[in-house]
């Protein structure tokens, strides 16, 4: 099972040394030893983001992020686990590693 | 015809947890073992009264469930087979080698009680699926619109799917504070039938309460040697005994003092100090409900309330204190003291609790005795008012309004 296990953060300050210090650790030691890992990153800041609209004719490219808001996505992980409970445990370690909430959300269809 | 329908009663009570717990763990899926659950009984209702009562009640119910959930499985396969198919795969795993005790009916609860769901949600979930209340029932008992019950099951049903909550007990690692996340869960429903929160329903709802209590029984049966477990047993026990006392003829609470206690449950209080005096002899350091049933045991040991044995109730409540400093049990700890050290004492010591509690309506209220015992009339008014617009329940709104219009 795939879990999107993403970073949400308060603020739009990127993460200190200290902090990619603790990530760094979590990544090798806990998602890649145990073969938990599939991928993750960190993001630019929110400002840095373009939005992109070519429903229609024509495409538009807007400046910024598609929503103003408090919260900004910062990261994420994709993990692989075998069920929930394994992956809010993952999660926790995580939030701690990254100082930062996290949301964990099951991908669909992809076992 | 009517031993017929007592028997589909028992074995609604006896068997829907079974039922349900097995088929879960066989097909994977709430959703087909709830449906598959209904449509057995359903058939019991109709077959029953013609055919006899079978010999093994829960045995015929769950194959009878067991076949219903496999013909929707087959209705669905024509539809979707590789997806179905998947699923069913899916949920064979060995059950996990550290916990040490397995049991469907445990797995089924421990599933409907995860922390990744709103409290809400898993209250009305572990009344549908362990308790097998109704739909209906559930929306009346949560005054909730049976429409958004409804959604917030399915919901629930669909998120345990998609996101994988595991059907399964917790590793012992976990155990200690999934229990007492279930507990939590049993003692809400407990205190929602026992002390109704809100203006227009029963001031208490006997169905609440008896659910909690016969669903804590199942989790005592099965995890018989936690301490929290009985505790809370004890507690709801213990509680439930003074349920006839609580509330007058005329609806109206009836305070601890005011009680007729020659009406208390002579039974339920037995096997309440029962099970508090079998942990007492554990000599294990108690929890939150083992403290709380301990100070019920107390309170149901004295024939009259001023037998109460006021110190060993404010020793306890300093136990809890160390547990669980919240201002609740501050405010608790001092209706105690205004018994053992007099209303000025204790007034003290509600009056700091101000910043925390002044929204809630048992603040009030209890400064509001204090200050009539004293006899401040004016100002045991005032907060008798403040502590009346705060109040839901309408029993306990008509007792505070007694009290206060019985001020000079």
């Amino acid at each position: 099972m795939h879990y999107l296990v993403s970073v949400i953060a308060d603020g739009t300050e990127l993460a200190i040394p200290g902090e990619m210090a603790a990530i760094n650790e979590f990544n090798d030691n806990r998602l890649k030893a145990e073969g938990y890992w599939v991928f993750a990153g960190g993001l630019a800041s929110p400002g840095t983001a373009t939005v992109v609209d070519n429903r229609d004719e024509g495409v538009v490219f807007t400046d910024g992020p598609f929503l103003e808001s408090k919260e900004y996505l910062a990261g994420f992980w994709i993990i692989e686990a075998p069920d929930l409970d394994v992956a809010l445990k993952l999660a926790a370690e995580g939030s701690r590693a990254c100082n930062r909430k996290i949301e964990v959300r099951p991908f669909q269809g992809i076992a | 015809m009517t031993d017929v329908r007592v028997a589909i009663t028992e074995a609604h009570h006896d068997e829907w947890v079974r039922v349900v717990a097995a088929l879960t763990r066989r097909f994977g899926d709430l959703d087909i073992a709830e449906e598959a659950a209904a449509e057995a009984f359903a058939t019991a209702v109709e077959r029953w009264p013609a055919d006899g009562v079978p010999p093994n009640p829960g045995a015929w119910l769950t194959t009878t469930a067991n076949r219903k959930a496999i013909d929707r499985i087959r209705r669905e396969n024509k539809r979707d087979d590789k997806q179905k198919e998947a699923q069913l795969l899916y949920d064979n795993d060995p059950p996990e080698p550290l916990s040490a005790i397995d049991d469907d009916r445990l797995r089924l609860i421990f599933t409907c009680c995860h922390p990744a769901l709103a409290m809400e949600t898993r209250m009305a979930l572990t009344l549908r699926m362990a308790g097998g209340l109704t739909m209906p029932q559930i929306a009346r008992a949560f005054l909730v619109q049976e429409a958004a019950m409804g959604q917030r099951i399915t919901r629930a049903k669909a998120k345990i799917k998609a996101a994988r909550i595991p059907y399964r007990v917790p590793s012992a690692e976990d155990l200690p504070a999934r229990v007492s996340g279930v507990l939590a869960v049993l003692y809400l429903v407990f205190n929602e039938g026992y002390l109704a929160t809100g203006p227009e329903t029963d001031p208490v709802r006997h169905e609440l309460t008896a659910e909690a209590i016969r669903l804590t029984r199942l989790i005592r049966a099965l995890l018989p040697e936690d301490g929290e477990v009985a505790g809370l047993l004890a507690l709801m026990l213990l509680t439930e005994a003074r349920r006839t006392a609580r509330v007058s003829a005329s609806g109206e609470l009836v305070t601890l003092d005011e009680q007729d206690r020659g009406a208390w449950d002579a039974a339920l209080i037995a096997e309440g100090h029962r099970l508090v005096r079998e942990r007492l002899a554990t000599g294990q350091a108690p929890g939150r409900y083992q403290i709380l049933a301990a100070i019920n045991a107390v309170h149901t040991s004295a024939r009259e309330m001023r037998e109460t044995d006021w110190s060993q109730v404010v020793a306890l409540y300093d136990q809890l204190a160390r547990l669980d400093p919240s201002p609740i049990v501050a405010l608790n700890r001092a209706i105690a003291v205004a018994e053992l050290d007099g209303p000025q004492v204790a007034l003290g010591a509600v009056d700091r609790l101000e910043d925390t509690l002044v929204g809630y309506h048992a603040y009030h209220a209890t400064r509001a005795d204090l200050l009539r015992r004293l006899g401040r009339s004016q100002e045991s008014r005032a907060a008798y008012d403040q502590a009346i617009e705060l109040a839901g329940n309408t029993a306990e709104t008509a007792s505070l309004t007694r009290r206060r219009d019985r001020l000079g």
